[in-house]
């Protein structure tokens, strides 16, 4: 460490996207200093950043909400709660126009100023400036490889790599806020390449447990070769197969597993010429990117017909993550707290995804939430600045013997070929599931034994995408029925006794903490 | 993912090393930046939308170089397309961010 950043905080963000930035703001607010590591640059990293986020937006009118949280509840399948999907409306819509400084909401044609929805790139640096301006202390290109823990289990900070300069780095904070996203398992799903799982992993070993890991299981569609997964043009496709053949696929969304059983027959096509005219023109000012890789292909998407694939988004639209035990987000780990993709969503969405727009209003909330919540923390315990912290990290950066490292190469391909394939992942059954978890067990001990001697991300980004898919498959085998996001051919029924959330921790021999019958939690 | 980056354009300035949330890209001091890891490219196309030079092509597949040469790109208008219809820098009085109109073709889509 003796070349590297050393800094102390009162609050530590760990991902600078919607989640983190808003975290870091809130935290500043509450009077704390910040620190904010991001693996990319906070502006450009994660998911919002290349998306166009709808939040969920209703008025404060009490039946208005009442009638569209009935509707949520009534997708969620049991797992979701009222009262937090009541706090992130009412927090979304007193949010956003607090941005208006910092980005330019449009007035529709009748003159009402129009907040609902942002666009990403703009939105993502809109946060940015909003961090910087309230004195947060923003580190690009600074993966956080793990935690600091006081003796006592309390966490005492991080520590990471600035990737560009080449650099170790050390915060010592009061609290952290993890803010790391969800794991899409190295999909081309736009924006989530950064999305490996790190702060999953990091937490579990401070003692962190996570939930619903089992709903991580969505996919959506994108042109085949590309990364561009934005899904609103999708609204007017229509699929044909190889011969020409329109496909009996339902208008989406959640059209995805049709798409998946079409696609497990052979190549699937599309064609977007329902798309009026009138759109299309609009569609460049709309969402910019979205013809970019269309037309950089000579391919005109309303008259021509083009290949589509799915893409896992894992728990990026999935909903697993990290467990939180109280209103301002906090872990069971004392001092670390966690926002939006890192945490999970079954409290706003149950068992079924939430979508861009709950997403979006969840991880503006769970951030300003995490963000207070740390920096009240720091502020009834102290810096406790003298006392010894020790670096946790585990698998990826401290191999346990002196065996030879796995090749990475190979690593990161098995987690993909477990993760991704539909009739892996979105069509489960524990025959399936166990001989994935053969190879992902196989795969973590190898990289726990070899892996990491050199204090590099990608290592740690390889252990936390292996440790996230191990607690995917386990929680998709220990939930023996379907329900909602999670499909099980061999239990295509939902089982009452299993209206409830599947909480583990532990990494190396994941455990149970919600009571899981003795056959399946083997 | 990435191709290229025109040096007859780039300046230098390395903001596309800085935003690449990837890391794509390796600094050259005031030379044209290095793609040194295109493995990494995401194709989110973040640096061409922050390079004021338009000096930078993301082609139109994630995983291979589509062959685009710079008299192709810049014949089709490709160059700065991004940044033009998101209507940043000097492109703002031109291409309002009309975003928000999402909601309704997500309504016209249901209706149709």
């Amino acid at each position: 460490m003796s070349d590297g950043l050393q800094l102390e905080t009162d609050v530590l963000v760990l991902g600078g996207g919607l989640a983190g930035t808003w975290a870091a703001v809130a935290a500043a607010r509450q009077g704390a200093r910040v620190v904010l590591a991001d693996k990319g640059y906070c502006g450009t990293s994660g998911v919002t950043a290349s998306a166009g986020p709808g939040h969920w937006w209703v008025p404060p009118d009490p039946e208005l909400r009442r009638a569209a949280i009935d509707k949520r509840l009534g997708l969620a399948y049991g797992l979701a709660e009222r009262d937090w999907m009541a706090r992130i409306v009412d927090l979304t819509w007193r949010t956003l126009p607090t941005l208006a400084p910092y980005y330019a909401f449009a007035r529709d044609e009748t003159g009402v100023t129009q907040y609902r929805g942002l666009r990403g790139p703009e939105y993502m640096r809109a946060m940015r400036q909003l961090a910087q301006d309230h004195g947060v202390r923003i580190l690009d290109q600074s993966p956080a490889l793990e935690l600091l823990l006081h003796a006592d289990g309390a966490v005492g900070g991080a520590r990471g790599h600035q990737r560009q300069q080449g650099y170790d780095w050390q915060v010592r904070a009061g609290a952290v806020v993890m803010a790391t996203g969800g794991c899409a398992f190295l999909s081309p799903l736009l924006g989530a390449h950064t999305n490996t799982g790190d702060g999953y992993l990091m937490a579990a070993e401070a003692g962190a447990a996570l939930s619903g890991m089992e709903f991580s299981a969505y996919y959506t569609v994108a042109q085949a070769g590309t990364s561009m997964t934005r899904s609103m043009s999708y609204a007017f496709a229509t699929y044909y197969d190889a011969a020409g053949h329109e496909l009996p696929i339902p208008r989406g969304p959640d059209n995805s597993s049709h798409i998946a059983r079409a696609l497990l027959q052979g190549p699937v096509y599309c064609s977007l010429h329902r798309m009026p005219e009138s759109i299309r023109a609009q569609l460049p000012q709309i969402s910019p990117n979205v013809l970019l890789p269309f037309v950089r292909q000579g391919i005109d998407p309303f008259t021509d017909k083009f290949r589509v694939e799915l893409r896992g988004e894992g728990t990026v639209r999935g909903i697993g993550g990290l467990e939180i035990v109280s209103d301002d987000c906090a872990t069971r780990v004392p001092g670390l707290y966690v926002a939006g993709d890192a945490a999970t969503r079954e409290l706003i969405a149950g068992a079924t995804s939430g979508g861009g727009a709950q997403n979006s209003a969840w991880a503006l909330s769970s951030g300003q939430w995490a963000g207070q919540g740390a920096a009240d923390y720091v502020a009834q315990n102290g810096l406790r600045r003298n006392a010894r912290v020790e670096a946790i990290g585990g698998a990826g950066v401290r191999p346990t013997t002196q065996a030879a490292a796995p090749d990475l190469a190979s690593v990161l391909d098995t987690v993909k070929a477990e993760m991704l394939p539909v009739d892996k992942n979105l069509f489960r059954t524990e025959a399936r599931l166990r001989q994935s978890l053969a190879v992902l067990d196989l795969t973590w001990n190898a990289i726990r034994e070899g892996g990491g001697r050199l204090y590099k991300p990608r290592w740690r980004e390889a252990a936390a995408l292996v440790a996230t898919a191990r607690w995917s498959y386990r929680a998709a085998l220990a939930r023996t029925e379907s329900r909602g996001m999670q499909q099980r051919l061999d239990y295509p029924g939902t089982d009452p006794a299993l209206a409830r959330r599947l909480v583990q921790h532990g990494v190396d021999q994941p455990q149970w903490l919600t009571r899981i019958h003795e056959e399946v939690s083997a | 993912m990435i191709e290229w980056i025109s040096s007859d354009r780039c300046t230098g300035c390395n903001q596309c090393v800085a935003v690449c949330p990837t890391n794509v890209l390796q600094a050259r001091g005031d030379s044209t930046p290095l793609i040194a890891r295109a493995d990494d490219c995401q194709s989110c196309f973040m640096c061409e939308l922050y390079c004021k030079q338009d000096a930078i092509f993301v082609g139109g597949l994630f995983d291979a170089p589509t062959g685009v040469t710079e008299e192709q790109a810049v014949a089709h208008g490709w160059l700065g397309q991004y940044r033009k219809h998101s209507g940043w820098d000097e492109w703002a009085d031109q291409y309002a961010n009309e975003h928000w109109r999402m909601d309704r073709v997500f309504a016209l889509a249901r209706a149709s």
